[in-house]
């Protein structure tokens, strides 16, 4: 069993140091296989460990090596298998794979092909280290081994000075994120004496509820996950990260590292359960990333941002199902977004490829007729984002909305809307990508053609995903809660009992209802506008009112530039003349000072025998008075 | 012989101390006034003699033979010092035509 | 009678003295430094210091003072007239001296007896027994000190050679 642990975590460092050694002599084709085969050997180990695992086993520890002790607290190198973290492994490694393949195709014409897939290894095993780790420390070198990864693949294309900028961006709002999360795991080794889940989880009991301290370590905790899982305020390097190849989009973007957060909260759910204010916080702010990232997708015409502030929002949807307690539900439905986003984003980059590189939807259209297998798969994502019955994307949010409204009916609505806005904007990209006539130009025309095999297979693959991936957790209602797998199976990682609103049988009937209707009269009202009244998209400069709010992001990013940007640049040139006026002023007083006083005394030395004699003489008279005096 | 054994008896040694030391500060004079390279010379001989005398005065008085000894070193080295050093003024002399030592200020710094 | 024997003699050495430091030209301060060494053996003989007392007539008045007339009478300075210092320098120059004086002259501070010989036969000074002193003990300084002047010889030829 412990041979196996390493195996998993193991295989991927060991395709990136081959990758990155030797992979720029290597065939292109052996590259590729050997990142794509250890990823998805460590998917098919890790099945087999979970098919050995039982919904209440305890949790596994394989200790590696004994990493430091101090004052009392001693911190071992160690993996934790249990019911989360084979859930995690199984997703990071199973799309993990799939993108590999992907990439194959996708990349086969850059140059820094075997680079690609050495940063991709080099994430997988940061991934996996994050959720493997037994305890804090290990999930931060993780933590920040993925952030590091971000910043390298989406900075790939690093000639480009604008793609630069996106990665520092990320890597930048990333570190602030992490600022809080290193106090708040200071916090807790100073509160509890140790840092691996299952000690602090022991001694969580000696909390009070609501007591500041805890308030202060949830919340820390959660600033960290608020800059790993993009969350307002921390959220606008998600979009500009668009900058790197699709399949890093579709990996770390969708799937994977910004799902990050929502795993920190869930493993410390006997810290977060025990301060009901950070959860209130924690919803309120999903509540409204959720919404305004909605709002911004609403009027986005490059293919890639639409997506990218589709996650953005799908993820204040899981830090919405967080907020309220229901982690299994967060986690449910991080696993159907981790389906259909990867496949939008991989779609997409298959669409991309199509057109040559074009990635505004105003020159797309009519693409439908053209890359069937692209187009089928495609909608079968748009169709499990936005809520189309019995799609897992539909089961996982229903049952987010159904815990909002046992919370707060309120509440319910504001994310019903947001549901809304997410099923528009995403028909929205569907028809101006694949209906209409072809708006591109000629060249394109002639260009455009299906994606090689080692694409549209994870197409296909995800797509098979996204439709039955609801079945594991069906909701309460249907069979009395024995289809409710995914429930059974996290139970036992929750600490303390989660208080979840009852929301009786037919309450939830007309949600889900109110629900179906929605997505329903969205699909054909967005379908008339865009289709039959053939209404286009404008160009950026003729936007107006609430749509061009929408489209120029609610100027956010100049907000940011505006306040902090500017006050750490002022920092920087007042820093600046600091150095330059007081530090060099006073080197060069020291310095002048030495060769004033080397000056001075060069003036002892003018070669007169007699003034030699005549101070000499001075000095001993003096010398044999003060002895005489001092006696 | 009896005479001028008593001599020793007679003359307190604090005598010879202030004599020695009067000496000596002359000397040290000569060195800071005078200009001429030979009379300064001289004056360091004059302080190796006051020296001199007061060690052949302690030794006389404690009776002990080491203070005599340590002159008749002296003389010898003071001897080879002046030697030397007049040569040295000589060739001075040949060089620039004069013994005034403010002249020869070439090592300052 | 001893006391004013050796007032004598010691006000002659501080006279010549102070006569050779002051005097205008060398060859008058050279001569007076002649006296002064003079008075100086006077001084050892009285102390029983006899070896010295001769030895410092031959060595000192006798070869060292001659070289000093025979350099000056070489170069011509006899009818030296150097120029004058300023005064200010000649001022520092005896408020140093004299701050030596009273530095040195401050070991009588707390002295307040006066310091007698013993009275014993001081015959160390005769020759014989200074010899025997010398030659026993003081072998090596003896023999290092003929080297001394060896050095001494070879130097002043080589110093004075018009072409090395």
């Amino acid at each position: 069993m412990e041979n196996l642990v390493y195996a998993i975590i193991l295989l991927p460092l060991f395709g990136f140091l081959i990758n990155g050694l030797f992979g720029k002599n290597l065939p292109k084709m052996l590259v590729g296989s050997i990142a794509t085969l250890v990823v998805f050997a460590s998917f098919c180990i890790a099945v087999s460990l979970f098919l050995n695992f039982e919904a209440d086993s305890q949790p596994v520890i394989v200790r590696a090596f004994e990493w430091f002790r101090v004052n009392g607290i001693q911190v071992n190198f160690s993996f934790q298998i249990d019911q989360l973290s084979l859930m995690m492994i199984m997703i990071i490694t199973g799309i993990g794979s799939l993108i590999h393949l992907y990439s194959i195709g996708y990349m086969s014409h850059d140059k820094g092909f075997y680079k690609f897939f050495a940063y991709l290894n080099l994430f997988i095993f940061s991934m996996l280290l994050l959720v493997m780790g037994s305890n804090y420390l290990i999930l931060f070198i993780g933590w920040e081994g993925v952030g590091l990864c971000s910043y390298l693949l989406i900075g790939f294309w690093y000639t480009n000075k604008e793609y630069g900028a996106a990665a520092r961006k990320a890597f930048i709002m990333n570190r602030i994120g992490d600022l809080g999360m290193i106090i708040g795991i200071l916090m807790i080794a100073y509160q509890t004496n140790a840092v691996d889940f299952l000690s602090v989880a022991q001694n969580s009991s000696k909390f009070e509820l609501d007591s500041p301290v805890i308030i202060f370590i949830t919340a820390s905790l959660f600033i960290g996950a608020m800059g790993k899982s993009a969350q307002i305020p921390l959220f606008t390097w998600l979009p500009d990260a668009m900058a790197g190849p699709t399949p890093v989009s579709a990996l770390i973007h969708a799937a994977t590292m910004v799902t990050a957060g929502i795993y920190l909260v869930v493993r410390s759910n006997f810290l977060f359960s025990l301060a009901p204010t950070t959860m209130d916080g924690i919803l309120f702010i999903g509540l409204l990333t959720a919404l305004v990232a909605a709002f911004i997708g609403l009027r986005q015409n490059d293919i890639k941002k639409v997506l990218a502030y589709s996650t953005v929002s799908q993820l204040g949807f899981m830090f919405v199902a967080l907020g309220v307690g229901a982690y299994t539900t967060a986690m449910f439905h991080l696993m159907t977004h981790a389906f259909f986003k990867a496949l939008l984003f991989l779609g997409a980059g298959s669409v991309i490829h199509a057109m040559s590189g074009e990635q505004d939807m105003r020159f797309m259209g009519g693409l439908k007729s053209k890359i069937k297998v692209t187009h089928i798969t495609f909608l079968i994502g748009t169709l499990a984002i936005s809520g189309f019955p019995f799609l897992s994307g539909m089961i996982s949010k229903d049952e987010i909305l159904t815990n909002v409204y046992g919370k707060n009916p309120v509440l319910w609505v504001i994310l019903f809307l947001v549901a809304t806005l997410t099923a528009i904007y995403m028909f929205r990209m569907y028809y101006l990508t694949f209906h209409g006539e072809f708006r591109g130009t000629e060249e394109q025309k002639h260009h455009v053609h299906e994606s090689p095999s080692n694409m549209t297979i994870p197409l296909i693959v995800l797509a098979v995903l996204s439709v039955v991936g609801g079945f594991i957790n069906l909701p309460h209602f249907i069979g009395h809660g024995n289809y409710a797998k995914l429930d059974q199976w996290l139970n036992s990682i929750y600490v303390y009992d989660l208080e979840l609103p009852e929301v009786n049988f037919g309450t939830e009937m007309i949600l889900l209802a109110l629900t179906v209707l929605m997505f329903f009269t969205v699909w054909f009202v967005v379908k008339n506008i865009y289709v039959n009244k053939k209404k286009m998209a404008l160009p950026d400069e003729k936007y107006t009112g609430w749509e061009r709010l929408s489209n120029r992001k609610l100027f956010l990013d100049e907000l940011n530039n505006a306040t902090f940007v500017r006050f750490i640049e002022g920092l920087g040139v007042g820093g600046n003349m600091f150095d330059k006026g007081v530090l060099n002023r006073f080197v060069d007083f020291i310095g002048s000072g030495a060769e004033d006083s080397g000056r001075a005394a060069k003036r002892l030395q003018n070669g007169n025998v007699e003034n030699y004699v005549l101070i000499m003489s001075l000095a001993i008279g003096i010398i044999l008075i003060v002895n005489f005096i001092l006696q | 012989m009896g005479e001028i054994n008593s001599f020793i008896q007679t003359v307190p040694l604090e005598y010879f101390i202030i004599l020695s030391s009067v000496l000596f500060c002359l000397g040290v004079l000569g060195v800071l006034i005078r200009k001429n390279a030979i009379i300064i010379l001289g004056c360091v001989e004059l302080m190796l003699n006051s020296v001199n005398l007061l060690l052949a005065a302690f030794s006389s008085y404690k009776d002990d033979g080491n203070g005599q000894i340590l002159v008749f070193f002296i003389m010898v080295v003071a001897a080879a010092e002046v030697a030397i050093g007049l040569a040295i003024i000589a060739m001075i002399y040949r060089n620039t035509k004069s013994v005034d030592i403010s002249i020869f200020n070439k090592l300052r710094g | 009678m001893e006391q004013i024997i050796f007032f004598f003699v010691a006000f002659l050495a501080i006279i010549s003295a102070a006569y050779f430091v002051f005097a205008r030209n060398p060859l008058y301060s050279i001569l007076s430094l002649i006296v002064t060494f003079f008075s100086i053996a006077a001084m050892y003989v009285l102390l029983n210091a006899q070896f010295l007392g001769i030895v410092q007539v031959i060595v000192y008045a006798g070869a060292i003072m001659v070289l000093f007339l025979y350099i000056l009478m070489m170069l011509n300075l006899n009818k030296g007239d150097e120029s004058k210092k300023q005064n200010i320098t000649k001022f520092i120059g005896v408020f140093a001296a004299g701050i030596l004086l009273i530095g040195i002259l401050g070991a009588f501070k707390g002295l307040n007896a006066t310091t007698y010989g013993t009275g014993a036969d001081s015959s160390i000074g005769l020759t014989k027994n200074l010899g025997r002193l010398l030659f026993n003990e003081y072998v090596l300084p003896f023999e290092l000190a003929s080297i001394l002047i060896l050095a001494g010889i070879v130097g002043a030829v080589l110093i004075g050679k018009k072409d090395l």
